[in-house]
């Protein structure tokens, strides 16, 4: 069970952590919400929770709470740049289908 | 799939709700869009990469809109159509404008703000910037992935209420959702952070590509209040360039030049100016088209002593808005550096001195403005991190003011001035012996009471028995910032206070606020209301005067209870109908209609069988 940063998503996440000033790493996380079952959760991380599972990737704290975990093993967060648009790429799985959009997806 | 940001703990946005928000720094020469992604404030570019739009709009002859870099191509081949610097035009008639024989365009005087005729018609500077918003609105949305919440355009802090009014219709019409106009110096220092600072004053020293503007802002309670503006609209990094040109053609020997060697010269003079920014000397070369060669070296030494007078022009306003905010350079905490020029040394140097403090200057100076927006406008749109406070920097949008004797109005607190704000003024008694006050708050540009919309009305008592004009009672206006209005009377000696709050822009639009602007408030509800009472007065008038001589005549048709009943009614509504209660007037008047029915009736049928009495039916 793991979950991946690609390096240039780290370095991206190591600048925002900087320029946000506190925490310990970055919470990634679904919820069942948007038009196509599950939306991911990407978030900073200020406080870690008892039940939180902390993968390590390239020097990020990437924290998971046990419920999302199962949706998400073996993803790879990636930072990708389509056009004039950048951000943050879940390269999931255990995807089975999304939405037009791409902001939820089935498991 | 899409791609995201970094959102603050539990603020993870649900799919499709990202509210995208952008600060817009909306400049003379050159415009800006910024956005807050994951935590940060970055300026976003455009497709090759570059930050900065300028300012320039061209009404091409074959209907094509060019706006930026490629309307600039185009500024000297046509400059009646090539629209630079709208924002000077903007809000401003014709008689405001400077030099307006200098400049290239047609200008047709418009309702209010002057019009340029171009190749595709007339434009008014309020369609010029929202080309310019239109084309930054558009970046913004292919940069985000989505639909704009809203923005925060950027406005100098000198801009009075047409200027800022002209801004936004200039947005709407580029299709944005204005969250807040924000004055240029308080979004420098809010991308500075220095709303998270400690409280005090800063001075913001913003030297544009041709415009100087010195601010002196003070932070109090995290809001950030303007204390004093100054600067110089003719001065900018532009004249560095041309002092270096002239430089130059002296050390050259050059004769006249011709337009494509002259803008080759200035081109090489504004390299070299960038260039000693971070060197000491910069070499300066250009073949011109009469085969001349120029091969020069412009040291920092002389490039500071040729545009020592050039610093030296900056600081004379900066002195005087000091002045005027009452403080000595060393009460300054803080000097935020805004605008390229202010990358010069020189001038790092020169404003190093005369505030005996190094300024802020580890953001992009040409950026800074565009950042700070952006920050407040991701506040503004909802994505803010617990605990994050709300910044608000409105201004009141009409005077505060209270009646004094004769109608008249006092200002207390006038137009355009930032809130959160408290200010007091002493009043006095106008009777001897006078032991109460009444205060009537009012709102308005107007100088008669009856020409303002009055806001609230309460009463002082229990001032101690003085002859007029001995008491003291101080009249305190504050407004929070929500807007909410709060005015305290106390009286100096006892210390007896009364206090009223009051909403003063509660239930007005914008619209509205315009048009009593323009016209002064008319006040249009309380007149329909005056009108609606003075004509119940008249009919409660006449209805007094009927019943009054048809008992003079018909009493007799009536017993003595219903006679003390009408009685009664006709004296209830002589009592009400000379005071200003409108439904008082109507109840009575209704009451008095029902008692007199029956007595009405019995009035008919006597005047009927009086009229038949000995007559037959054919006599009819």
């Amino acid at each position: 069970m793991a979950i991946t940063l690609s390096e240039n998503a780290a370095q991206h996440v190591a600048k925002f952590i900087a320029k946000h000033g506190k925490g310990i790493g970055i919470r990634l996380g679904v919820k069942t919400s948007g038009c196509s079952g599950m939306a991911y959760k990407l978030e900073f991380a200020d406080v870690a929770a008892p039940d939180d599972i902390v993968f390590e990737s390239h020097g990020i704290k990437v924290l998971v709470d046990p419920k999302s975990l199962p949706y998400l093993d073996g993803t790879e967060l990636d930072y990708a740049r389509e056009g004039l648009n950048e951000g943050f790429k879940f390269n999931n799985p255990n995807v089975k289908g999304q939405c037009g959009c791409g902001e939820s997806f089935t498991v | 799939m899409a791609l995201l940001q970094i959102s603050e703990p539990g603020q993870s946005a649900a799919p499709h709700e990202h509210r995208l928000a952008v600060g817009i720094d909306l400049g003379t020469t050159n415009s800006l869009v910024a956005t807050v992604r994951s935590g940060m404030a970055v300026v976003l570019n455009d497709e090759l990469g570059r930050p900065l739009l300028p300012s320039i709009v061209r009404y091409a002859a074959d209907g094509k809109i060019e706006v930026g870099y490629e309307a600039q191509a185009h500024q000297a081949s046509d400059p009646k159509n090539t629209i630079v610097s709208v924002k000077r035009f903007m809000g401003r008639g014709l008689k405001d404008i400077a030099h307006v024989e200098a400049l290239p365009y047609d200008f047709v005087e418009g309702e209010g703000m002057v019009k340029l005729r171009t190749a595709q018609g007339v434009k008014s500077p309020v369609e010029v910037s929202a080309e310019i918003l239109r084309v930054l609105r558009e970046r913004a949305e292919a940069s985000l992935g989505g639909q704009l919440t809203g923005a925060v355009i950027t406005v100098p802090a000198y801009f009075d209420d047409a200027q800022r009014q002209a801004t936004k219709d200039a947005a709407r019409l580029a299709g944005l959702n204005v969250l807040r106009l924000l004055n240029e110096p308080t979004a420098a220092a809010i991308a500075y952070g220095l709303d998270n600072a400690a409280e005090g004053i800063y001075a913001v020293y913003d030297l544009g590509g041709g415009t100087f503007d010195i601010s002196i802002l003070k932070l109090s309670k995290g809001v950030f209040q303007v204390l004093a503006t100054g600067g110089d609209s003719a001065l900018g990094g532009d004249d560095f360039d041309h002092r270096v040109f002239c430089w130059i053609i002296e050390q050259a020997k050059l004769s006249p030049l011709s337009h494509e060697d002259a803008r080759l010269l200035l081109m090489r003079a504004r390299e070299a100016k960038e260039f000693l920014t971070l060197n000491s000397e910069a070499p300066i070369t250009a073949r011109l088209s009469t085969g001349e060669f120029v091969d020069l070296k412009l040291t920092s030494e002389i490039f500071t002593e040729i545009t020592r007078t050039l610093v030296q022009k900056t600081l004379g306003p900066t002195r005087k808005v000091l002045r005027d905010a009452g403080l000595s350079p060393a009460e300054v905490k803080g000097v935020v550096m805004v605008g390229g020029a202010t990358r010069m040394p020189q001038i790092q140097k020169a404003v190093e001195e005369f505030f005996g403090q190094e300024p802020l200057n580890n953001l992009d100076p040409d950026k800074v403005v565009a950042l700070g927006a952006a920050t407040q406008a991701n506040l503004l749109a909802g994505n803010r991190a617990a605990g994050d406070d709300w910044l608000l920097l409105d201004v009141i949008p009409l005077s505060l003011g209270i009646e004094t004797m004769g109608g008249l109005v006092e200002k207390i607190i006038p137009r355009n001035s930032t809130i959160p704000i408290a200010r007091a003024q002493d009043f006095t008694t106008f009777k001897d012996g006078q032991t109460a006050m009444a205060l009537h708050v009012v709102q308005g540009e107007r100088e008669l009471v009856s020409d303002c919309r009055s806001l609230a009305r309460f009463e002082l008592r229990g001032i101690p028995p003085m002859v007029a004009g001995a008491a003291r009672i101080r009249v305190t206006f504050q407004v929070d910032a929500d807007g909410l209005l709060s005015v305290t009377a106390r009286e100096q000696t006892t210390g007896r206070e009364a206090r009223i709050e009051v909403k003063p822009s509660y239930g007005l639009t914008d619209d509205e606020i315009a048009a009593m602007l323009k016209d002064g408030y008319t006040h249009a509800a309380e007149d329909a209301y005056r009108r609606a009472l003075r004509e119940a007065q008249v009919e409660a008038q006449r209805l007094v005067e009927a019943v009054l001589s048809a008992l003079k005549e018909d009493a007799h048709l009536l017993t003595t209870l219903e006679r003390a009943h009408i009685e009664a009614c006709l004296a209830k509504l002589q009592a009400v109908m000379l005071g200003d209660d409108r439904r008082a007037i109507d109840e009575a008047m209704d009451a008095l209609s029902k008692a007199t029915v029956e007595f009405a009736a019995r009035r008919m049928n006597q005047s009927v069988a009086r009229a038949l009495a000995g007559k037959k039916v054919d006599e009819l």
